[in-house]
């Protein structure tokens, strides 16, 4: 059974479970989408995460029992299979300054950097959700030995467009942040973008990636496309 | 149109907030404290929506390049200057008039945080249905960004550029009371002994404080052994107090990221969700638990004192006298505002 739980007078949490574990997200997405099709008035933002909904409301305008009582029925809709599941072929450039721990993370796990790029380019990532910064997609699951805890000492700036591993999961960092994942290579391609209002944030919950490994001097010519604008970001689209 | 002469302390374009984004991990940004931000904007006739400048610490130093009619909330010394070298005072809580060419001195602002409002509001293109700023990603406000000197700040066109001067009869008291807070998602990561140490002691904002939340010192929260200071990341919300391993809590703020992967030992209320905006580091704050119940009536009382102050704004019709009038209501704010923290 979920748990619903208080953030605040203005926030409803409904948690699923507390792992990691895309079995849980599918329950997330489908309470999401029962709940969307009810048109409460007073909602301003649902966010899904791996494992619980949290949706942020005005108890002014929509009362908390009824909000509650409907967030419990919507837990209840039957699992769908995503069928439109939207596939990226994202480049990166491995290693170097460009990923500065691709050399302890083969230490770590007893591979040599060769093989953890071949291993990374052969994985099909799923994005289970959007946060953190816009459009950080936290991406899911890497194999086991791949599990690195993150840093003891996580760096004040991850410079952006990095992507990084941390226990079962990746990211890429849209926006310089602190972080304290491991860092693997760069991708030339905008994660967020302001001139798409219809959909800013490159990734969806549900998204399916794979990343390929290019030189430096390919990451560079790409990156200055994506700057000059003559990249549209359909061109990382696969399906 | 106005000029920035001088900005020596970040200053931002802040609106309501950016809400309907949180998905995409877009913050919900917006004003620190609305209801002055509401209150500066009703003193020049703006909606509530209208932008208008956040600033702390010490605040701009403005030019008029057409004249502008403003409101200032919270506590100043701003100093209106002509181009011979006349000086004015410029009164918080009423509209006033900058005339082209004179300048907007806003060299102090007391008590945490304070609010420009113009008429008409700030012009910057919004973006994501917000002109708030969030300078992390470079959205909205200004270019993204605090102004700085030399920015020239558009505002948008009202129908009459000049409106009936406009007052406050009392500035708005701030509740000198703890703040309040309801258990959090997390409360059972903690001890009963953290929960209590949470709501009985006296905490200190520390020098970590900015717009994306306030780190404070005080008695560490102990973390349920058996399970740990991490939790798989789930979503936060300004108010939220969440506490990393090191025991030591931080209060999110506007700016605060969407989800979060440090366990939540509370939630402060939204009604008092205003007064975290005013602390600055080494001041100190209580906290005390509300039932949900308090916690949506205190919402409803919020809003109606809000509407009520907003129903109370008055021309300002004999200026003189009300001066006089105003000048004793604002040592009634003083003190409210002084004993609250």
């Amino acid at each position: 059974m979920p748990r619903l739980l208080a953030l605040g007078d203005g926030a409803l949490t409904l948690e699923f479970g507390d792992r990691i574990d895309a079995g849980l997200n599918a329950q997330v997405m489908a309470t999401r989408d029962a709940l969307a099709a009810q048109h409460l008035v007073g909602i301003s933002d649902v966010v899904p995460t791996w494992r619980s909904l949290t949706v942020h409301f005005d108890p002014l305008q929509l009362d908390r029992d009824r909000l509650a009582a409907c967030l419990m029925q919507s837990a209840d809709a039957p699992l769908q299979e995503s069928s439109l599941t939207t596939r990226w072929q994202i480049p990166i450039v491995f290693g170097g300054e460009f990923g500065p721990d691709l050399g302890a993370v083969a230490s770590a796990t007893g591979r040599n950097e060769d093989a953890i790029i071949a291993a990374i380019c052969d994985l099909e990532l799923r994005v289970f959700l959007i946060g953190f910064l816009p459009g950080f997609p936290y991406l899911g699951e890497l194999p086991e030995w791949l599990h690195l805890p993150r840093l003891k000492t996580p760096r004040a700036a991850v410079p952006a467009n990095s992507l990084a591993i941390a226990g079962a999961q990746a990211a890429i960092y849209p926006w310089v942040s602190p972080g304290g994942w491991h860092l693997l290579g760069r991708t030339p391609v905008r994660l967020f973008d302001l001139a798409d209002a219809a959909r800013p944030a490159l990734f969806a919950p549900g998204d399916s990636l794979r990343f390929t490994s290019v030189s430096g001097a390919e990451y560079t010519r790409l990156a200055a496309a994506v700057a000059a604008g003559e990249m549209a970001s359909s061109a990382w689209r696969t399906s | 149109m106005i000029d920035v002469l001088a900005a020596p302390v970040p200053a931002s374009i802040q609106d309501v907030g950016r809400p309907g984004y949180r998905h995409l991990g877009v913050p919900l940004a917006g004003a620190l404290d609305r209801e002055w931000l509401a209150l500066a904007n009703a003193l020049v006739g703006n909606p509530a929506q209208a932008a208008g400048l956040e600033m702390r610490l010490m605040g701009p130093r403005l030019q008029a390049v057409k004249e502008t009619t403003f409101a200032l909330a919270g506590e100043f010394s701003a100093v209106i200057a002509d181009a011979t070298g006349s000086r004015r005072s410029a009164s918080s809580w009423r509209s006033h008039t900058l005339h082209a060419g004179e300048t907007l001195d806003l060299s102090v602002v007391k008590g945490g945080i304070g609010y420009l409002a113009v008429r008409g509001g700030f012009d910057v293109p919004q973006v994501l249905g917000s002109r708030s700023t969030y300078a992390r990603a470079s959205m909205g406000g200004f270019e993204g960004r605090a102004i700085a000197t030399g920015d020239r700040l558009n505002i948008c066109r009202r129908g009459s550029e000049t409106a009936p001067s406009l007052q406050l009869p009392q500035a708005p008291p701030l509740d000198p009371g703890p703040i309040r807070v309801l258990a959090g998602p997390q409360r059972d990561y903690f001890t009963d002994a953290a929960w209590n140490a949470l709501v009985s002691n006296e905490y200190t904002v520390t020098r970590e404080a900015d717009r994306m939340g306030l780190r404070l010192d005080g008695p560490l929260l102990e973390h349920d052994p058996a399970l740990g200071a991490d939790i798989v990341s789930d979503a936060v919300t300004p108010g939220a107090i969440q506490v990393p391993g090191d025991g030591r809590p931080i209060v999110l703020l506007a700016d605060c990221q969407t989800v979060g992967g440090y366990p939540k030992i509370a939630t402060v209320i939204h009604a008092d969700l205003r007064r975290l905006g005013h602390l600055l580091p080494g001041q100190k704050l209580r906290f005390t638990a509300v039932t949900i119940d308090e916690a949506i009536a205190a919402r409803h009382s919020a809003a109606h004192a809000l509407a009520a102050s907003v129903g109370g704004i008055l021309p300002v019709a004999a200026e003189f006298n009300l001066d006089a009038l105003y000048g004793a209501n604002l040592i009634d704010g003083v003190i409210n505002a002084g004993t609250a923290y």
